[in-house]
């Protein structure tokens, strides 16, 4: 914790708290001799209408602090609130609610239902929450990704990018405060990860949708407004918006 | 979410139905029962009601006690004119009522497999009474005619003017057939068959001369069935009574009804036990699919799914599944139930139908059971969908957490054993406790010991599946090696697959090692109590027959033979089997074990002594020279002295518990008959001697001749139709079983795609697949009949101890194990048919691709 590395006082002296914030965030997997520290005492804050790209080699933890931050998985020490209140010490049932309200995802799978259309998928997040879709926001949200005719199909007819539409049509639908996007391209080939990436640029253009994604593809964290770089469970650089070029450079230094 | 759930089943039309098909037998099984008792019951009511239907009052014999069989003695025909002569009787006729046998057109008798085949003298003067209704031809009148039932007629081919023989008291007599007549609008009287005369023919045919066994009347205008009966009353003389036709009917009913009711819960039992074993594969079945949903139950939870909701969306699935396979089994019923009738009639029990009925409350209790067991089957699993933490969404290969409670599911499986077992002990050893309640404890045990073994039996399938894959290993090769190990990998998907099997594999092994000892029970009292050469009994092993025919056995020369008499009687009181022996020749024929007195104390019998049963002496604290009370149904009372004490194996004791001489016992004793007669011959049996006895009994049908160990295995084998009735039933549930273990193997090929692409890119054949799957199978199927054979064997012991002092004998009969084994490995095989070809139709290189 006392090896902080260069930006790591960025988010933490902000004074207003960000709409996602963690602060001595750590986690600690396994017991004893085994035990592994995925996190080693993270601290952020994520403002309104930012779109966040988490950077880092495969084990520097960022997956695990995207699944704390998202309340999927609780942190061993440290506070991690959304729109200012202290998720991790809710409850199941206020994590529920809380998902439903504030939370989307969007995964490096898709992980839509198999037995349900574009359309229902799309809707689903409503249906659970016992809500009424909005047509007129339901129309605007599938036009924006761009589903139109295919709205009636069933996952398995669709291809990986119109898969990862719905996704994120998913996601956005319930307008919520944060979206969070595992390797959203992570399954994708190239031309269409650039579609889907353009995608989610757009909604947090068009809608100030609040996102953090996670990745290891500097393409992708190039579209970001800011960027996180991990390693070893520690934030160690906050860079603004960059190409592609820079990040890439970024990321070879923290190999070095 | 309903959507999400419904939809979710609709993509997995396969898995559902084959889900499905668990709880559609038991729930058809149940609904056939009623449907076919019902259509049994009314049958039976429209045959009492329309008997009696323009009568008001019967008139009857009284014996002195109702005895469990046999009919009330006749009484004077005289009481008839007395009747018809009260002023409120409109008219009145007298019946006879005995039984015939009527022979095929070979001149054999006709088989009526225990139903009874009847034979009534009627009156057709007055139609009101008569609740016969002539299909063809005329009434009989006069001493050469009959009228049979129109089942007969059809069945054997005979018409109007053709002749047939009736067995009734004595040989075979022929009569020209006048008509042919069915019982008022009763389809069929099952096996049974009447044949009626005229009333003089009839008393003559049954020995009953200037008798009546019935009187119907019928009231003048405005007067009340009661009113006639409180008239008729008075002048009645003793040994007769007079009920309202309505109390004759529902009297007659209430019998049929107890009967029925019997065979409807005996039949609900193995709908019971078919649905108990479907539970085992819905919660098989349900725990597999939710632990290959977990990606997608976390995924609901991340899009905002709560616990309730995810729980929910297992429990509708549950419903729909359990509520569409009732819907399907009750109407399945319909068809089971002409099945389940069949299956009775090969049993011998061919009852009486009517037009099929099928009651509100066949639907309500068929669709409620099998709902019901659909949604227990499923909570667990339910509730282990609920534990799929939102994480698993983003994990590889996430699989359902462990439950807070698993380490402790050794202990309530332990417990769940001991509860089961104590309750079954309860059930069988305690004292003084009522049927109900012992049968309860028996079945309930049973169900509760069955979960916990099968919740043991996880830990129980490495070492099980090791040892019973190694023939697996031997044949299969590479493909054996996999599917042992395939077998072992998931030890309680595997254990409870074959839990399954194991219900039914256990309850079949108890029946047949509890047949197998009380055969050898029955071998063994007849080899303690018979020293005769050759037994005669009547065609069915059990209806006493007329004494006539040892009169004709002993005229062969060369033999001894020895009638055994007998009848219900009251001794001090009590209702037991009488006996009456020849005191000079029984001891040449049965061997006594003698307590108090010896062979010599026979010679006594003679001048008013009787031999008592040792479990009778003590009850009545008798031993020789106590004083006995004899009351015969018909009134007579006897005074005799105890001569002697034996004992008699409890299992089947051949004689009554009082024996008397065959003089007193045919002097005192209405229409005496014989339960066996045992013939001794000098020089031992012969074929030649054989020859010479059956001839002599070529003029009585209706008896057999065997020798002793003919006899013995004859009776023997006399529970050879009712275990193949258990069988047949038993059998629906080992059918439900085979559909757990199709599904749990199609489950496991669907969930190893991957794997299976992966052994073919490799190098394994599709013959070879094939075969992993078939060996698993078997493997599967082994563990569930070891472990099924162990409990039932385990059940037989303690039933077999618990019926000791009835001189039950254990005997394991090894053949048929082995039977059963060869039959569950070859099911096993059966079961891999369709999902090891799904196996081997795998695309390889969509199976690769698979996610």
């Amino acid at each position: 914790m006392e090896t902080m590395a260069e930006g790591d006082s960025i988010g933490a002296t902000r004074a207003a708290r960000g709409v996602v914030s963690a602060s001595g965030v750590t986690r600690r997997f396994g017991e004893g001799d085994t035990a592994v520290d995925a996190l080693r005492g993270v601290t952020l804050d994520v403002p309104r209408g930012q779109f966040t790209a988490v950077m880092g080699p495969s084990g520097s933890g960022k997956s695990t602090l995207m699944h704390i931050l998202a309340g999927l998985d609780r942190p061993t020490a440290g506070e991690v609130s959304i729109d200012g209140i202290d998720i991790t010490r809710m409850g199941d049932q206020e994590l529920t609610l809380l998902r439903r309200n504030h939370i989307g995802f969007i995964f490096q799978f898709f992980n839509l239902l198999p037995m349900l259309t574009a359309a229902e998928n799309i809707t689903l997040p409503l249906d659970l929450a016992g809500t009424k879709p909005d047509k007129a926001w339901v129309e605007e949200i599938v036009a924006k990704v761009g589903l139109g005719d295919r709205r009636a199909h069933r996952p398995s007819e669709l291809s990986g990018g119109q898969q990862q539409r719905v996704a994120i049509a998913r996601a956005l639908i319930s307008k919520p405060t944060v979206l969070f996007a595992d390797e959203p391209t992570g399954n994708l080939d190239s031309t269409t990860g650039e579609e889907i990436l353009h995608l989610l640029r757009d909604s947090v253009d068009t809608y100030g949708q609040t996102t953090l994604m996670v990745t290891h593809e500097p393409r992708a964290a190039a579209m970001a407004d800011r960027i996180l770089f991990l390693a070893d469970g520690l934030i160690v650089r906050d860079a603004g918006k960059s190409t592609a070029s820079e990040v890439l450079a970024a990321m070879n230094e923290l190999r070095r | 979410m309903i959507g999400v759930s419904l939809k979710g089943l609709a993509g997995r039309k396969l898995r559902a139905t084959l889900t499905a098909l668990a709880i559609v037998l038991g729930v058809a099984m149940i609904s056939g029962t009623y449907v076919l008792t019902d259509t049994i019951e009314k049958a039976f009511d429209s045959l009492f009601v329309e008997a009696y239907a323009g009568t008001d009052a019967v008139v009857t014999g009284k014996g002195a006690f109702e005895t469990d069989f046999g009919l009330p003695p006749p009484f004077d025909e005289g009481v008839l004119a007395d009747v018809k002569a009260l002023p409120d009787v409109e008219a009145a006729v007298g019946g006879i009522s005995d039984f015939a046998q009527l022979t095929d057109k070979q001149g054999d008798l006709i088989s009526t497999q225990g139903a009874p085949a009847l034979a009534f003298g009627i009156d057709t003067s007055e139609e009101r009474f008569n609740a016969l209704k002539l299909t063809a031809g005329a009434w009989p009148s006069g001493p050469g005619e009959v009228v049979i039932d129109a089942g007969t007629a059809d069945q054997e081919g005979y018409g109007v003017g053709d002749t047939i023989g009736v067995a009734a008291e004595g040989p075979i007599r022929e009569f020209t057939i006048s008509g042919i007549a069915k019982f008022g609008s009763v389809d069929s009287i099952g096996s049974a068959t009447f044949a009626v005369f005229d009333i003089p023919t009839a008393q003559t045919l049954f020995d009953k001369p200037g008798q009546l066994d019935g009187i119907q009347a019928a009231a003048k205008e405005g007067v009340a069935p009661q009113q006639l009966v409180d008239e008729i009353q008075p002048i009645l003389p003793v040994g007769t009574e007079v009920q309202t036709a309505d109390q004759e009917a529902k009297d007659a009913t209430k019998d049929v009804a107890d009967f029925t009711k019997f065979i409807r819960y005996f039949l609900l039992a193995f709908g019971g036990i078919a649905l108990f074993v479907g539970a085992f594969v819905i919660f098989n079945t349900l725990s597999i699919t939710v632990a290959q949903r977990v990606r997608e139950f976390a995924t609901l939870r991340t899009i905002g799914a709560s616990r309730r909701q995810v729980l929910g969306s297992v429990i509708l699935e549950a419903l729909v599944i359990g509520l569409v396979a009732s819907v399907v089994g009750l109407f399945a019923g319909l068809g089971l139930a002409k099945g389940l009738n069949s299956v009775l009639v090969s049993f011998g029990l061919d009852l009486p139908t009517a037009g099929i009925v099928f009651a509100g409350r066949t639907v309500a209790v068929s669709v409620v059971a099998g709902v019901v067991i659909t949604l227990v089957a499923g909570i667990l699993p339910a509730v282990r969908a609920t534990r799929v933490p939102p994480i698993a969404a983003v994990r590889e290969g996430a699989t359902l957490p462990r439950s807070r409670f698993s380490r402790f599911s050794p202990y309530i499986a332990a417990i769940t054993t001991v509860l089961g077992l104590a309750l079954l002990l309860y059930g069988m050893f305690a004292d003084d406790i009522g049927i109900g309640q012992r049968l309860g404890g028996i079945g309930a045990g049973c169900l509760i010991l069955f979960v916990g073994v099968a919740g043991f039996s996880a830990r129980l399938v490495r070492p099980l599946a090791s040892v019973l894959g190694w023939p697996a290993v031997r044949v299969g090769g590479a493909a054996g090696r996999l599917a042992r190990e395939n077998s072992m990998r998931n030890p309680h998907r595997t254990a409870a697959t074959a839990a399954a099997l194991m219900i039914g594999l256990a309850l079949i092994t108890f029946v047949a090692v509890l047949a197998q000892g009380l055969r050898d029970s029955v071998g063994d009292a007849i080899d303690r109590q018979v020293n005769a050469d050759y037994v005669v009994v009547s065609d069915d092993n059990f209806t006493p027959f007329e004494p006539a025919s040892d009169a004709a056995l002993a005229a062969v020369p060369g033999t001894e033979v020895v009638g055994i008499r007998g009848d219900r009687g009251r001794a001090n009181g009590t209702e037991e089997n009488v006996t009456g022996i020849d005191p000079a020749a029984i001891a040449s024929v049965y061997d006594f074990d003698w307590v108090e007195g010896s062979d010599e104390s026979l010679a006594s019998l003679a001048d008013g002594g009787a031999i008592v049963e040792q479990s009778f002496a003590d009850d009545e604290a008798l031993s020789v020279g106590s004083p006995l009370r004899v009351e015969t149904p018909n009134g007579t009372q006897l005074s005799v002295e105890v001569k002697g004490v034996y004992k008699a194996p409890p299992f089947w004791e051949m004689l009554g518990n009082v024996s008397i001489s065959r003089e007193a016992f045919d002097a005192s004793f209405q229409d005496p008959k014989n339960l066996y007669t045992f013939i001794s011959v000098t020089g031992g049996a012969t074929a030649g001697g054989e020859r010479a006895l059956e001839a002599a009994l070529v003029d009585f049908p209706g008896v057999k001749l065997d020798t002793k160990s003919g006899f013995s295995k004859s009776q023997q084998d006399s529970i050879g139709p009712l275990l193949n009735l258990l069988y047949v039933l038993l059998a629906l549930s080992v059918i439900v079983s085979l559909f757990g273990i199709v599904n749990t193997l199609v489950l496991s090929v669907f969930e190893r795609t991957r794997e299976l692409g992966m052994l073919r890119a490799v190098g394994m054949t599709r013959r070879q697949v094939r075969r992993m799957i078939r060996h698993e199978s078997v493997i599967t199927a082994m563990i569930g009949a070891v472990l099924g054979m162990v409990l039932g064997l385990f059940l037989a012991v303690l039933v077999t101890q618990a019926l000791k002092d009835e001189g039950v004998i254990f005997s394991v009969p090894v053949v048929n194990l082995v039977v059963f084994a060869a039959i569950a490995v070859l099911a096993g095989m059966a079961a891999a048919i369709f999902p090891a070809r799904r196996a081997a139709r795998l695309n390889v290189l969509e199976a690769l691709q698979y996610e």
